[in-house]
């Protein structure tokens, strides 16, 4: 957790040249919209400054000379520009916009793809809210970067080119004039800019603060009641809510210097215009039109300069974000597949395990020296208290993770030495906690697999036995699963579950047997269910019932990790040692529960 | 409106900083329309001739008057929005000191994501309405109302036929802004899907690479990207239409003031400084337009949040001190009784306790056992009244526990709870939480006795160690230790530990035990386990099942009855042989 926080608190530069150059490459498909916006960008940064100078003409050679006829010539003029300059800017902001997003939505796809390459191990040890976060905020907060960021940038300056240009073709030394309050103007936006940086560091600092505050003792709040520690933690909170209000209240006061500051030099520089420009009006080398229009020229010159800072906040938090998102890009957590995979057409379902050693972390073996075979079409059962390494058999064979030690085959074939799509689609694992996915109980059966028809996801509900509760539904089978199928019970969902293996039609199946309580008749469903199951294939069953324990071809008893003993049934049974004591303690009673 | 009527009090609270706040809208505003009639005035001297020093004069009048507004300007801010923020942290007191009080019931029902989301999103939307909102709709307002009346002044012709165009743009943001919070809320529900998907494929990455449906995974994700690209491009539209809609209603005022004005001066009725100063004017009055649509959004947001939050201010406190409550009751000796207790959460929903009748003399040592979903921790929660009974009643100390003041009877127990819950704070803030700052010594005896003492000083910082979210991570028994050594540190008169060890190893269990068998002497005890060993030395056993005392006796007694408990006994002396192997 802890490095999580410093993970999304990181405000580090505004520019990295390193990440720029990654997040440019998604632009780049994307060419044609930036030139396209660029080029815009300069006809609307020359379209503003434009209209001031028709005003300056219009005062000059119409108004002074009383030319009704021209002074409406320039008006339709000036409307003119206007109709054309909101039309540019409405393709420009939906181009601009439209880059953003698609540019956003490869990049989240390259993540998403990524992920689902990430190996089982990654999940394990990653925080889900984590990843979860990369592909979803993080991805989002480059949104602004690339449809405005990037480009307002150019608009900005353009249009601060455009009206230095006009003021200087209209009259130099009045531009001159103008200009000189500009220094104080781009320092007085930095140190601002600066300062309000400083104190919004501490906003967010204290805001986070506050949060995890509220986050923790709306989760402890049975603590704080139970020790009636109200009144303590409201004055603790009063504190940190307290933080967070100063914090804001400073930087009020940096807003509340700048505006009026910022009002205070555009009129420091109309009070020159006013004081010069009219002293060479007096002198007659500058007409009043002019005058008029370096007026309406220093309001409009003032905005670009403000928002071009405003783009250091864009950039410095796409900066972190992409930081992030690369990271993930960049984790290389994957199971290998072979370069040139045996090819696996027909499987017999031989499995092999031999000397396998395994464990999580290169340390601790949680199986040791296993060794043993299934034959074609038989069952194992496997069973053991937890803890003696029973899934770690699952995570091996089915490549969520890769061993140590030793060799797992099958139909001869060193699983590492076949393509692992292909070794997964011909093993069904059905675990224990079934996982339901948002959608229908159809969806979950077939995986929306268009491989699997209509017909077959039915034959295997019906073959399990799960038809009969799914037609008693309202929508059969499209009613929809919520939450994790919040509304199923857990035998149905245990049915469920078996459907969807069968559907599949593995050659290898892993059954996880549940180990919760369930009513009577279900229990009976689920029994036959799994009978049904298994009956030619490869199984391997963890198993916790009797009936399919009595069954197996052949039973692994195994123990921290190794297997200690094996045999059929009544073997283990005779042998009177680990397995006979486990008999006793867990399986006896369900003799009498359901007798076979 | 209505809603926002809950705000009245932290009004009249700070009536003195919004009136003068008020006032300096009023001053400035004043001062800073004033700027447009100087350079008016300047133009047209300029026209008629004049000389480089009345120049001088305009100049340094535009420069006065502008830093005059200016510092009232600097002081709006720093009465209106700073109230604003002093409200904000007002009413996150107020609402934090009210949810403190409510039930368990409700931290149930409500998840922490929602609390929080009230706590934070909703009561920023209220602070936008006391501050920005209310700062703009009056200082709008006012120079409004001051800068028509100017420029009616100067022409009442011009100014009426240029301001017809502003009226759409007010209208334009309020509808188009209206329109944007809708398609808005469209692209958040999209953004929550997708949130929803990628949660729920990392959650079930095993199913989907066992099932290679990795390929069908990422189309349904990028089917959701792109509606949620479809449904933001939607919103772009929108907002796209923001930016020429301003330029072309502001510049339609603008172009007919220069039209119509320059008609009047070229017809000599006008003076060529009255047109700038009108322009200039218009130039102002284009911020307050945009504002009013925009106060009016914020205003219907706020409205929207203090609904949400009034709800929660209006939810009963439940269990709490009443009329009942002997206020002299101070501490608690620590007799226990059930008196025909029975509980369910709600009344639909089925009896989760039924006709319970316990009796336990101080000092006393209760065990409990039973299965999962039995109504032990049930049980547990009517003693400190996390819950109230349903019927029936528990007394302690022969008084019915509604009668003891709620924060006596809670300070007088220890609890350990099933899932141990820290904060994160350092080790020593987190055991001394409920006895207040304690000396070092009297912490270290008391994490002896639950273990924890050689567990802390492992750690580099030892008590100062730093836990959670921001420190260290302690393991899921280190965990339940601490939240023991918290309990023994409030020297409680009746101790309850709700299978406080299950994540403890048998011989560590064993050892806490031991320690506990002293201090539990002068106390009464209730042991939840389901562990033989921990709970067969208690003076009494009770096994509970469906919600009822199915057996009730000592170790030997149970054992005799050869029923439940003596079922789990023969178990679990089996499962300790196995573990021998």
């Amino acid at each position: 957790m802890s490095t999580e926080n410093k993970d999304d608190e990181i405000l580090g530069k505004a520019y990295d040249s390193r990440l720029m150059k990654r997040l440019l490459g998604f632009v780049k498909p994307y060419k044609k919209y930036v030139f396209l916006a660029i080029f815009l960008n300069i006809v609307v940064a020359a379209l503003g400054p434009f209209r001031p100078y028709l005003t300056k003409i219009a005062i000059d050679d119409y108004i002074f000379k009383q030319d009704f006829d021209g002074l409406f010539l320039i008006t339709a003029l000036l409307f003119g520009s206007l109709v054309f300059q909101s039309m540019i800017q409405y393709v420009l902001t939906y181009a601009t916009q439209f880059l953003g997003q698609k540019t956003i939505l490869d990049l989240r796809k390259k993540l998403f793809e990524h992920t689902q390459k990430l190996a089982v191990s990654f999940y394990d040890k990653t925080p889900i809210g984590r990843t979860v976060t990369r592909v979803t905020n993080d991805v989002e907060s480059l949104n602004e970067l690339f449809s405005s960021g990037i480009i307002m940038v150019f608009s900005d300056i353009f249009i601060i080119l455009w009206i230095l240009g006009f003021m200087f073709f209209i009259d130099w030394r009045l531009s001159l004039v103008t200009l000189s309050v500009l220094p104080l103007l781009i320092y007085g936006t930095f140190l601002f800019r600066k300062k309000v940086r400083e104190t919004y560091r501490d906003v967010r600092l204290y805001l986070a603060r506050l949060n995890s505050y509220m986050q923790e003792h709306v989760t402890g709040m049975h603590i704080v009641q139970l020790f009636g520690k109200e009144k303590e933690e409201l004055k603790s909170f009063a504190k940190i809510n307290g933080d967070h209000r100063d914090s804001n209240v400073r930087s009020i006061f940096y807003y509340a210097i700048f505006f009026p500051a910022v009002e205070l030099i555009s009129a420091l520089a109309v009070a020159l215009i006013v004081w010069y420009g009219g002293g060479e009006v007096i002198q007659s080398s500058i007409s009043l039109g002019v005058l008029f229009a370096f007026i309406q020229y220093t309001e409009m010159f003032f905005r670009p300069i403000r928002d071009l800072s405003d783009k250091y906040n864009i950039m410095q938090t796409a900066m972190a974000s992409s930081e992030r998102i690369f990271k993930l890009l960049d984790d290389d957590t994957f199971i290998k597949n072979p370069d040139n995979p045996v090819p696996l057409n027909q499987v017999q379902g031989k499995v092999e395990f031999k000397d396998v050693s395994f464990s999580y972390n290169q340390e601790d073996y949680v199986l040791k020296n296993i060794s043993f075979s299934i034959n074609p079409g038989e069952t194992v059962a496997i069973v053991g208290a937890t803890g003696a390494g029973k899934t770690s058999i699952i995570n091996i064979l089915t490549r969520f993770y890769d061993i140590q030690k030793g060799t797992i085959k099958l139909d001869g074939h060193d699983i590492r030495q076949l393509d692992k799509r292909e070794l997964r689609k011909k093993i069904a694992v059905v675990l224990q906690d079934v996982f339901l996915f948002f959608g229908t109980i159809r969806s979950n059966i077939g995986m929306n697999n268009p491989e699997i028809t209509e017909e077959k996801i039915i034959e295997s509900a019906k073959f399990v036995g799960a038809d009969r509760f799914i037609q008693e539904l309202p929508l059969k089978y499209d009613e929809p699963v919520k939450e994790r199928g919040a509304t199923l019970s857990v035998g149905q969902k245990q049915l469920i579950s078996f459907a969807r293996a069968l559907s599949h039609n593995p050659q290898i199946l892993i059954l996880d047997e549940a180990t919760s309580s369930v009513d009577t008749e279900t229990e009976k469903m689920i029994q036959d269910a799994i009978e049904k199951l298994l009956k030619g294939r490869t199984a391997i069953v963890i198993a916790h019932r009797l009936s399919t324990i009595q069954k197996a071809d052949k039973i692994l008893v195994m123990h921290k990790g190794e297997i200690k003993e094996s045999g059929t049934h009544q073997e283990l049974l005779q042998q009177r040692g680990l397995y006979y004591r486990l008999y006793q303690l867990q399986y006896k009673d369900q003799e009498v529960v359901t007798p076979n | 409106m209505k809603n926002l009527y809950t705000l009245k009090k932290y009004f009249i609270q700070y009536r003195s900083k919004i009136i003068a706040g008020l006032i300096f809208i009023f001053i400035s505003n004043l001062a800073s329309v004033y700027v447009p009639i100087l350079i008016k005035d300047a133009i047209n001297d300029l026209s008629s001739g004049i000389n480089q020093k009345v120049l001088i004069n305009y100049s340094l009048l535009i420069v006065g008057t502008t830093i005059f507004s200016g510092i009232f300007r600097y002081l709006i801010r720093q009465t209106i929005i700073v109230v604003s923020r002093l409200v904000e942290f007002d009413l996150r007191q107020d609402f934090w000191a009210h949810i403190q009080r409510l039930p368990l019931r409700f931290f149930q029902n409500n998840s922490t994501g929602n609390i929080m989301a009230h706590a934070t999103n909703d009561i920023s939307a209220v602070r936008m309405f006391v501050g920005p909102a209310i700062m703009y709709a009056i200082d709008t307002g006012t120079r409004f109302l001051i800068v028509v009346t100017i420029m009616m002044m100067i022409s009442w012709k011009v100014t009426l036929i240029s301001l017809i165009p502003l009226p759409f743009l007010s209208y334009l943001v309020y509808y188009i802004g209206k329109k944007i919070h809708v398609r808005f809320t469209k692209i958040q529900e999209k953004f929550s899907d997708l949130t929803t998907k990628a949660q729920e494929n990392f959650s079930g990455i095993r199913v989907i690479k066992s099932y290679v449906a990795e390929e069908r995974e990422i189309n349904e994700f990028m089917g959701l990207s792109r509606e949620y690209l479809q449904r933001n491009m939607n919103l772009v539209k929108l907002q796209a239409l923001f930016q020429p809609i301003l330029f072309l209603i502001t510049g339609m005022s603008i172009i007919l003031a220069i039209w119509f004005g320059g008609i009047e001066v070229i017809n000599k009725s006008l003076k060529l400084g009255d047109i700038t100063a009108l322009v200039l004017y218009l130039g102002i009055l284009i911020w307050p337009m945009i504002a009013f649509g925009w106060v009016v959004n914020i205003i219907q947001q706020a409205e929207a949040s203090m609904k949400r939050l009034n709800k929660i201010f209006h939810e009963k406190y439940e269990i709490d001190d009443s009329d009942l409550t002997e206020h002299n009751v101070k501490s608690i000796k620590g007799d226990i009784e059930f008196r025909n207790v029975s509980f369910r959460f709600e009344e639909n929903l089925p009896w989760v306790l039924k006709d319970v009748n316990l009796k336990i003399r101080s000092g006393e040592t209760l065990a409990m056992m039973g299965r999962t979903g039995s109504g032990k921790t049930a049980f547990i929660n009517l003693i400190p009244r996390f819950y109230d009974v349903t019927e029936g009643e528990v007394l302690i100390d022969g008084k019915n526990v509604k009668s003891i003041p709620l924060n006596v009877l809670r300070r007088s127990m220890g609890v350990v709870p099933q899932e141990a819950f820290l904060f994160s704070d350092s080790i020593m803030n987190n055991i001394s939480y409920g006895s207040g700052p304690v000396s070092r010594e009297a912490a270290e005896e008391k994490s002896r006795i639950a273990q924890f003492h050689k567990d802390v000083e492992s750690f580099p910082k030892g008590y100062e160690t730093i836990v959670g979210e921001r420190g260290i991570t302690l393991s899921g028994g280190q965990k339940q230790r601490a939240a023991l050594t918290r309990a023994l540190m409030t020297e409680p008169s009746i101790l309850i530990l709700d299978d406080s060890f299950s994540a403890v190893d048998t011989h560590t269990e064993e050892e806490i035990l031991k320690g506990l068998k002293e201090y539990m002497k002068e106390r009464t005890s209730i042991l939840v386990s389901h562990r033989v060993s921990t709970v067969k030395d208690a003076d009494k056993i009770i096994v509970i099942d469906k919600g009822r005392i199915a057996e009730e006796g000592t170790h030997e007694e149970l054992l005799r009855l050869d029923g439940i408990y003596a079922d789990i006994y023969s178990k679990q002396l089996l499962e300790e042989e196995i573990e021998q192997i």
